[in-house]
């Protein structure tokens, strides 16, 4: 007999550690705004240059700030023995692990998808576009979350491994800022939002699998 | 323990003459390639002149940074599966050869670019990107290797790393294709084989063997230090522990 | 399920031919133990021997060196680590393992019982060590499992709290569960073997 019962009180336990525990919400909002803030100071004023770059500032923008909170999401379950907890548990690791960056993505990577179209209206994006982006900006954000997910399981028993996780996954992801830049470029109804999704789905079967496998090396 | 060692016994045989034969020959070979390459193949205007002749290095290590993804890879499979020690050698020394290669594809292809193209870096160039990729890739696989306290851990940390690395090749490969490919049809240094007098294809065909077998040396020499290192450690640790 | 699977056995948790390397040192070889229901296996040694690492193994949390782990009944562990959120109650943490578990336990009187009542909704952060401790000893209650295994169980624990966990142990023993415990001290308890790293 299987309830699915202790998935959910990991996903549970992941949502409260993602608002009380170090990560928070806040923090990745405001590095998100304040790096699309700088972009004017950098290129320049001028309307129509920013609003042909507004978009691609966004997913830069959105790219590294799911990556400010990433070191702790797995290091703090480490630390504090939660993690050798549920390496016992019969319940698969690997679910264990896709619930906890589901839930931090929840928290802190959603928050900037609703975000995005305020900071592209101040950078001269059309705002007509920006409604239907978000649908990009949040299948694109939740695989930057699942590769920093794999990046930080790797890195979890890494002392401020932060950077070790940002050289690890900016690599893998490439094929999501393309896709990305190009279906929010193209609106919806192009073939890249598909591109993306299948993006996004292939990070999504394989994350969870190699950030367990991460992980059962973290506890070893 | 003795287990362990056992087939590393058997490389340390094998690898004492075959390590120097190899970087001897890919030597020799390489010099012969780069001799042909620069002084005796006749200069083809349509590639940019003289400068064509940087494609007896460029190319010959673009596809040694290929294979060494692939060869880290197929290495750290091995090792994931059946936990063979020499496996985990490999692929560590594999690594900074690799790098090293990826650099090198970046340094001449941008050395070659900028008379062709005008600029030292052409974003639109589909392999230059794929490659800067790798070098990523590799670059991350030596910190993460590095920031692991013991070499067990390191060996899991990098196999797991470079197995998800290698999933993700392919998918990188096409969404920077598709990309370039609305920027601009890459096709300046496109090399069509039949097309391709065999004035060049000799040279350049030999300077590709040339580099692959120097790059087996290599290796096998870096596991050799790695073997030795290990052997040093297990010295070290008995003197720790007093027996 | 857990009790049927160790009737099965006669043992509840099996390990032969057990070694262990840390980096190139070797922290022990060729370990054989064996634990039926009603014993209680005390492992020792020095810092760094390996009773921790052992421990590890025996829970599944390394993959031995050498040698396999057999254990068909399910297990409790309490690690060197309490496993408690800083920012985690004993309350929460009690009903979230015990959703975890299927437990229908009452959170509030395995709290009574472990002397946690006071500090029940106060955040792990706050607590005092014997408290977080306490905390994570109380989920040996939240859910009725054979195998006990105990890494260091009495460290930071007062007197009385020594002696609650002394009887928590005995109690366990006495209806048919089974205990192993890294100690570097005296066992409270009358151990029925001991490994010696």
């Amino acid at each position: 007999m299987k309830s699915p019962s202790p998935l959910r009180a990991a996903f549970r336990q992941a949502l409260g550690e993602a608002w009380a525990g170090g990560a928070g919400v806040l923090l990745p909002i405001g590095f998100f705004a304040g790096a699309a803030m700088l972009v004017p100071f950098t290129v320049g004023s001028e309307a129509s240059q920013l609003s042909s770059i507004g978009t691609g500032i966004l997913w830069v923008a959105l790219a590294l700030a799911s990556l400010v909170s990433m070191e702790r999401v797995f290091q703090a379950d480490l630390e504090d023995g939660v993690l050798e907890l549920w390496a016992q548990e019969e319940t698969p690791l690997f679910l264990v692990a896709a619930a906890k960056i589901i839930a931090h993505w929840l928290v802190s990577g959603l928050p900037l998808v609703l975000l995005t179209p305020p900071i592209g209206i101040a950078l001269q994006v059309d705002p007509g576009a920006l409604v239907p982006a978000m649908l990009a900006y949040g299948l694109g954000g939740l695989a930057f979350f699942l590769w920093g997910g794999v990046a930080g399981a790797l890195a979890a028993s890494v002392a401020r491994g932060g950077l070790l996780i940002s050289l690890l996954a900016l690599p893998l992801f490439v094929p999501t800022a393309i896709f990305g830049a190009l279906a929010t470029i193209e609106g919806p109804g192009g073939p890249s939002l598909l591109f993306l999704s299948a993006t996004t789905l292939f990070a999504l079967s394989i994350a969870p699998f190699a950030a367990s496998a991460a992980l059962r090396l973290a506890v070893d | 323990m003795i287990r362990a060692f056992a087939n590393p016994h058997r490389f340390m045989a094998l690898s004492r003459w075959l390590a120097p034969v190899c970087l001897g020959v890919g030597a020799l070979l390489m010099l012969w390639s780069v001799w042909q390459g620069l002084w005796v193949v006749p200069q083809d205007d349509y590639q940019g002149g003289d400068i064509m002749r940087a494609m007896f290095i460029h190319v010959p290590s673009a596809w040694l940074a290929m294979a060494s993804y692939m060869g880290l890879a197929a290495t750290s499979l091995v090792w994931f599966v059946w936990r063979h020690e020499l496996a985990d050698m490999a692929a560590k020394s594999i690594a900074p050869l690799g790098a090293a290669y990826t650099a090198l594809c970046l340094a001449t292809g941008s050395i070659w670019g900028k008379p062709t193209w005008g600029t030292w870096w052409l974003w639109d160039d589909a392999r230059m990107m794929s490659v800067l990729v790798m070098f990523f890739l590799f670059l991350g696989y030596m910190a993460l290797r590095a920031a692991m306290e013991t070499r067990q851990k390191a060996a899991r940390a990098g196999a797991i790393l470079a197995m998800v690395g290698a999933v993700n090749v392919p998918l990188i490969k096409f969404s920077v294709d598709i990309w370039s490919s609305i920027h601009q049809d890459a096709s300046v240094l496109r090399l069509d084989g039949p097309a391709m007098p065999p004035v060049y294809l000799t040279p350049l065909l030999i300077g590709g063997l040339a580099h692959m077998i120097f790059f087996a040396g290599l290796t096998m020499m870096l596991m050799r230090a790695e073997v030795w290192g290990r052997r040093g450690d297990v010295l070290i640790a008995r003197k720790l522990s007093g027996s | 399920m857990a009790e049927n699977a160790a009737m099965m056995h006669e043992f509840l948790i099996k390990a032969a031919g057990l070694g262990a390397i840390r980096g190139e040192r070797v922290l022990f070889s060729d370990l054989s133990l064996e634990v039926k229901a009603g014993e209680a296996l005390v492992l020792r040694g020095a810092n760094g021997a390996g009773k921790s690492t052992l421990l590890r193994m025996l829970g599944g949390l390394s993959r031995p060196d050498a040698g396999a782990v057999e254990r068909p009944a399910r297990h409790h562990w309490i690690g060197h680590r309490n496993g408690l959120k800083p920012h985690e109650t004993p309350r929460a943490h009690l009903s979230h393992w015990g959703r975890v578990w299927g437990s229908n336990a009452d959170a509030r009187e395995i709290a009574r019982q472990m002397g946690i009542e006071r500090p029940f909704d106060v955040a792990g952060r706050l607590l005092s060590a014997g408290q977080k401790r306490r905390t994570a000893v109380a989920r040996l209650l939240l859910a009725d499992r054979p195998l006990w295994l105990l890494d260091e169980p009495f460290s930071a624990l007062d007197t009385q709290g020594r002696v609650l966990v002394t009887d928590l142990i005995d109690e366990h023993r006495a209806s048919g569960g089974a205990v192993i415990a890294a100690l570097h001290g005296d066992a409270p308890f009358q151990a029925s073997g001991e490994v010696q790293l």
